[in-house]
């Protein structure tokens, strides 16, 4: 009975209401990657990105009645995750050249 | 289609030469290498050139049609370029297995780009092709330049994978599918009538390409990413990754928003027309020649976009495929050179001075790709701007052409800053540089092809001419 009554709540919601809340989440990811200094932190809110993405592409998944955007949904975090491993590789390697992961200290290359 | 397993195949026997060290498998990786390359382009050819049969893959999401045989030619030709002349950095690095295979996968995910027929695979083609090259950028574990440049190709890499995605979904949202053909047949069925958010998810994807392809405002991770790399790998980046890139953009916009490019043009151009401005007047001011390469290939990049621009597939496609070749051989050709004279004498103009006195020929082969990049003509690279502009004069956009002279006249100075420091300024050392043999035939080789099919022009234009 319960999951009935949510399943019509997740219906009835409009459509709109799910780009709205999918375009705030990657708002804020987005402003976090460009504000932030912690390495640690952007990779985060990168990932805050893509999840933004992943609720909207199953939000209109169910809208369309049409399964394709949750398979692109597996594919985005299969892609998702092999990013953030070579990200924390190369972060590994950065903090054991510099002992630190602020973005601050990556000035070597001159503008 | 068979290129792609064959390149793949590479890839995997790549890391398996790592497993079964014992056989000697790391000593005939390049040869084997190479003559996949060759194989893969040859039945490329072969058996699929205008092939009406068996091009689509995978419920369409792969279609190896001319448009992407031809394109995907330009890709492993100069792969092969590439790996002749990277050989050198393969042999001095202590994981050359893993060079090979990541370099070989990128490889695979540029010529998905040529080829795919649905957003997914555009997003897989897109993420193959760069994961590995965050990678390789950072290869150099030591050096604190070469990780900087990896993380940030890394973060603004994935910053703009994440516009691409919201776009992407956006314009699911609106048409329901994610294959290009349908998103066409439901823009022109819908007469304009598509929501607000179908636009907006337009322009997303647009500005995420245009990071991949970095035209400014877009570029700021270019000088600093070609720097800080190893040379062999910023080679790569600026012509296959970039070729990748734009035959992806032509797919995108070409064909599949071509229907509503009133709604992006505008935003195109200004993209177009920021990129030759900034490109060209920053790179002036370059003292090392890998940077003032960096910026050339934004003024290039923005070159390639007014094509798309015209919105005339008929002429636009064949004339970027010219371009991408002309400035793909030209690169080549530039960055083998500046490999060697770095190790010899660092990236800075100076490290040029006296060449023409010192290895004539390699003096040569770079004055001819600085002639070829700066679009003077009998090279190349004036035929490219060439094709471009009349593409351009057909549309509204004149103000633009006016802009790319303008700006391709500055381009000429900073070019020829290179061709004076070699002949005209006295040398430091008067010993030659040392070049392999192989190189050296890979340099003289793809100059010739510079010249020749800047001779020739319009074979490469008609290659194309009953594809579409």
């Amino acid at each position: 009975m319960r999951g009935i009554l949510l399943q019509s709540a997740i219906i009835s919601t409009p459509i709109e209401w799910y780009i709205m809340l999918s375009a705030v989440l990657f708002t804020i990811g987005a402003c976090g990657v460009m504000v932030k200094r912690n390495a640690i932190i952007i990779f985060a809110c990168v990932e805050l990105m893509l999840n933004a993405v992943n609720l909207l592409l199953v939000a209109f998944s169910s809208y369309h009645s049409d399964a394709s955007a949750q398979v692109f949904v597996f594919f985005i975090m299969a892609v998702a995750a092999a990013e953030v491993a070579v990200g924390l590789a190369i972060l590994s390697m950065i903090y054991r050249n510099l002992k630190s992961i602020d973005i601050n200290v990556l000035s070597k290359l001159k503008h | 289609m068979k290129g792609l397993f064959i390149i793949c195949g590479l890839g995997i026997f790549a890391m398996l030469a790592e497993i079964f060290k014992g056989f000697g498998l790391k000593k005939i990786l390049q040869p084997v290498v190479l003559l996949g390359i060759v194989v893969a382009f040859v039945l490329n050819i072969l058996t699929e050139w205008n092939n009406p049969m068996s091009i689509s893959y995978f419920n369409n999401m792969i279609v190896f049609d001319n448009f992407a045989l031809a394109f995907s030619g330009v890709i492993l030709a100069t792969a092969f370029f590439w790996f002749v002349f990277a050989n050198d950095y393969f042999e001095n690095s202590s994981d050359v297995t893993d060079h090979f295979a990541l370099v070989l996968f990128a490889l695979v995910g540029a010529l998905m780009l040529t080829a795919y027929k649905n957003m997914t695979t555009l997003f897989l083609g897109i993420e193959i092709m760069s994961i590995p090259l965050y990678v390789l950028a950072a290869s150099r574990k030591n050096d604190v330049k070469s990780n900087e440049a990896g993380f940030k190709y890394l973060i603004l890499g994935s910053f703009a994978t994440g516009f691409l995605l919201f776009g992407i979904a956006l314009v699911y949202g609106a048409t329901g599918s994610f294959d290009i053909m349908v998103i066409r047949a439901k823009i022109s069925a819908a007469q304009g009538g598509l929501p607000l958010f179908f636009h907006a998810g337009v322009i997303m994807m647009l500005v995420a390409m245009c990071f991949k392809v970095a035209a400014a405002p877009f570029h700021f991770w270019t000088p600093d990413v070609y720097q800080g790399s190893p040379t062999v790998i910023t080679a790569f980046m600026s012509t296959i990754v970039k070729t990748a890139a734009f035959t992806a953009f032509i797919r995108l916009f070409l064909v599949g928003f071509g229907g509503i490019s009133e709604k992006w043009e505008m935003v195109m151009a200004a993209i177009i027309a920021l990129s030759l401005v900034i490109a060209n007047v920053t790179a002036v001011s370059q003292g090392s020649v890998k940077r003032m390469l960096a910026y050339s290939s934004i003024s290039h990049a923005a070159f390639m976009l007014m094509g798309v621009l015209a919105v005339q597939p008929g002429m636009s496609i064949p004339g970027i495929l010219y371009y991408t070749l002309a400035y793909s051989v030209g690169s080549i050709t530039a960055f083998s050179v500046l490999y060697n004279v770095s190790k010899d004498s660092g990236e800075g103009f100076e490290g040029f001075n006296g060449l023409g006195k010192r290895n004539p020929v390699m003096a040569f082969c770079m004055a001819v790709a600085m002639l070829s990049l700066a679009g003077i003509p009998v090279t190349a690279g004036f035929f490219a701007k060439y094709f471009i502009f009349a593409t351009i004069m057909a549309t509204s956009f004149k103000w633009l052409l006016v802009l790319a002279v303008l700006t391709s006249a500055i381009g000429v100075y900073y070019y020829f800053k290179v061709i004076i420091a070699m002949y005209f300024k006295p040398a430091d050392k008067t010993e030659k540089v040392p070049v392999e043999m192989q190189v050296m035939l890979i340099m003289i080789i793809t100059t010739l092809l510079t010249i020749a099919i800047g001779v020739v022009p319009g074979y490469v234009i008609d290659m194309l001419g009953n594809s579409h």
